[in-house]
């Protein structure tokens, strides 16, 4: 079967070794994106201490020209904590830290997308703007194949799978499972998981969060979700498409609301932000993967509840519409909206800035605006 | 798969024998390189009480045509307890007990690096030197093949390793991670571990050690990671180009500073070393591996991140050079330097005392003096 020769060590042997005291030291598992956007990236120091916050982490560096981001000859890179949670792996008092990068210069690396996003979330605390995103992925086995899918074929078409249980339904619960608790543990604001159309894959959603704090719990989420699934010994892809032809894509539908919309009467303001969005559909769908649109074109169709990349729609309860308000919200005449155009290995950073950019900041056109002049 | 048939007997079982109190006695598990200088031996012997420092292990003794080091009919050979642990495969109150080599006539066998490395960090105590090495080592199966691999090919070309996360990217992070917890139980100053840029290829980092303790915890890390890679089943290399062509090979960079480098306007005595590093690269190039630089060989081709084994270079983030400065020196004017030269399977005892020899006790020429 398709999983990895790791996952067939022995884990009672290695529970030995986790159990023994680790007196006053603690392990810190730095995170960071790579070159490519979408890769994730982690070393470990070991600290004398308990860090209690952020600041209590320090800077440290790492090669570049091994993770796509620099080159042999200048290579070192900057590692800045920005959001710290407890290790599901290693457990108390071990850490996860998630990481900024920054060039040899201290300057932003091409990939590092929070920089900006923070800024322009600094910009609209008082709307109070909250995220939620629907990661959906696909478990893959070590041949690349789907998990579960027969060696050298297809299982029945879609239709029995979506929320389905029992054996023939649904295929590696038991990564999600594990996953959920991991979440829960590390401080995650995961609010929870379906089985999706496509037999093998699933969805988690993380939120309500408000602004910075989104893009961190959606990457620590993906980190947990490989390492959960380098335990089981399968590939988790976050490929918007991973077959083509008549079988689901695979996006993250991103829910957003300020504090106006959840307001009584925010459904005026609900639907002034999606006429905004309307009239600048390329910059979004050039924001909503991390290759700029075509990665989402092999997924955004118009079919299998997609609309299609090149026309911008919007309707109650449509999920073949590019924006859905939801049917509670278009009765109660408040709350968010969901817009299911990024792909599901997009950067949750620039997406939430993206609307941040158009909704609140007012932005037109088709490059973002400057803020530093 | 490749995994031992050690690895398959029941772990359970084991447990309850392990579970089992052994009242007064203590077990200590005495540690020595062997001949070949890479190779470590163990073997136990009881206590009735427990050591409380290293004066209350008693001396000891082996045969030494076992291990490559002594002939038949004279084969005796004393182990002096040099440095001890507690034991993390056994647990308190057990302990490992690393050991110097002597030969018949009391003697440093050929392979006691640690007793002349000893001698001359003594020699520069007060300039406090500090070390830490990077220790770089291969998964193996049984079968020899890297662990993870496929068995009669390859996986995808380096790019996604380092560093990485996913069954697809790190191979054999359950071995990583016990290490690590045993290396802290046991006292050694482990300080961080990553992927490398080869597939099953990992590296977990030592220090900042002082003196001659960079040679004893390095070298029970090296036991450590051995007896765990017995336990799951695979096998740990230190071989510094398990695979030959367009795969990283594997070193152990070593970093080096002392009190004047870390104080302030210490890039000048960091700048001063390497112009003496620069006039003696072939003496640290027959130290830096156990075969006089014929391991090396096959390494330092000045591609996949190493400099070429003939020509010594420097630079300030540069991953191609003999010596790196990392760029926060660069910057701080002060802190260390990154020797990148020595190989997986060096002798550290040797590689420190050569640093110290050149840099601190200014010597030139291509032999060590004679103090």
């Amino acid at each position: 079967m398709a999983t990895s020769a790791s996952s067939k060590l022995n884990k009672a042997v290695k529970q030995q070794y986790m159990d023994l005291p680790q007196g006053d030291m603690v392990q810190a598992m730095y995170i960071w994106i790579d070159g490519s956007g979408e890769g994730l990236r982690c070393k470990t120091r070991t600290l004398d201490f308990e860090p209690k916050t952020i600041e209590d982490l320090p800077e440290w560096n790492f090669d570049g020209s091994s993770t796509y981001q620099s080159e042999g000859s200048n290579s070192d890179m900057f590692l800045i904590p920005a959001a710290m949670f407890r290790d599901p792996f290693r457990k108390d008092p071990n850490k996860l830290v998630l990481c900024e990068v920054l060039k040899y210069n201290r300057k932003p690396a091409e990939t590092n997308l929070r920089k900006t996003c923070k800024q322009i979330m600094s910009m609209v605390e008082n709307n109070h703007p909250w995220f939620g995103m629907e990661q959906e992925y696909t478990l893959l086995g070590t041949d690349s194949h789907p998990f579960g899918w027969p060696s050298n074929g297809f299982p029945g078409p879609q239709g029995p799978y979506y929320c389905g249980v029992g054996a023939d339904k649904a295929y590696g619960r038991d990564i999600v499972e594990a996953h959920y608790r991991a979440c829960l543990y590390a401080g995650v604001k995961i609010c929870g998981t379906n089985a999706e159309v496509m037999p093998a894959q699933w969805e988690f959603q993380v939120g309500p969060c408000e602004g910075i704090n989104m893009g961190d719990h959606l990457w620590i989420a993906r980190f947990i979700l490989h390492r959960v699934c380098e335990d089981f010994g399968v590939i988790v892809s976050f490929d918007p498409k991973p077959i083509s032809g008549n079988w689901n894509g695979a996006g993250c539908h991103t829910n957003f609301s300020t504090k106006g919309m959840r307001e009584d009467g925010g459904l005026k303001i609900i639907e002034e932000a999606i006429e905004r969005l309307a009239k600048r559909h390329r910059y979004h769908i050039r924001a909503y993967d991390p290759k700029g649109g075509l990665d989402n074109a092999r997924r955004l169709t118009g079919y299998h509840e997609t609309s299609s990349i090149d026309e911008f729609s919007a309707g109650v309860a449509n999920r073949g519409a590019s924006i859905r308000i939801p049917r509670s919200v278009g009765q109660d005449k408040k709350g968010y909206f969901e817009d299911r155009r990024p792909s599901a290995n997009c950067d949750p950073y620039i997406v939430t800035e993206a609307l941040v950019r158009t909704c609140l900041l007012k932005e037109e056109g088709e490059e973002p605006t400057d803020y530093s002049k």
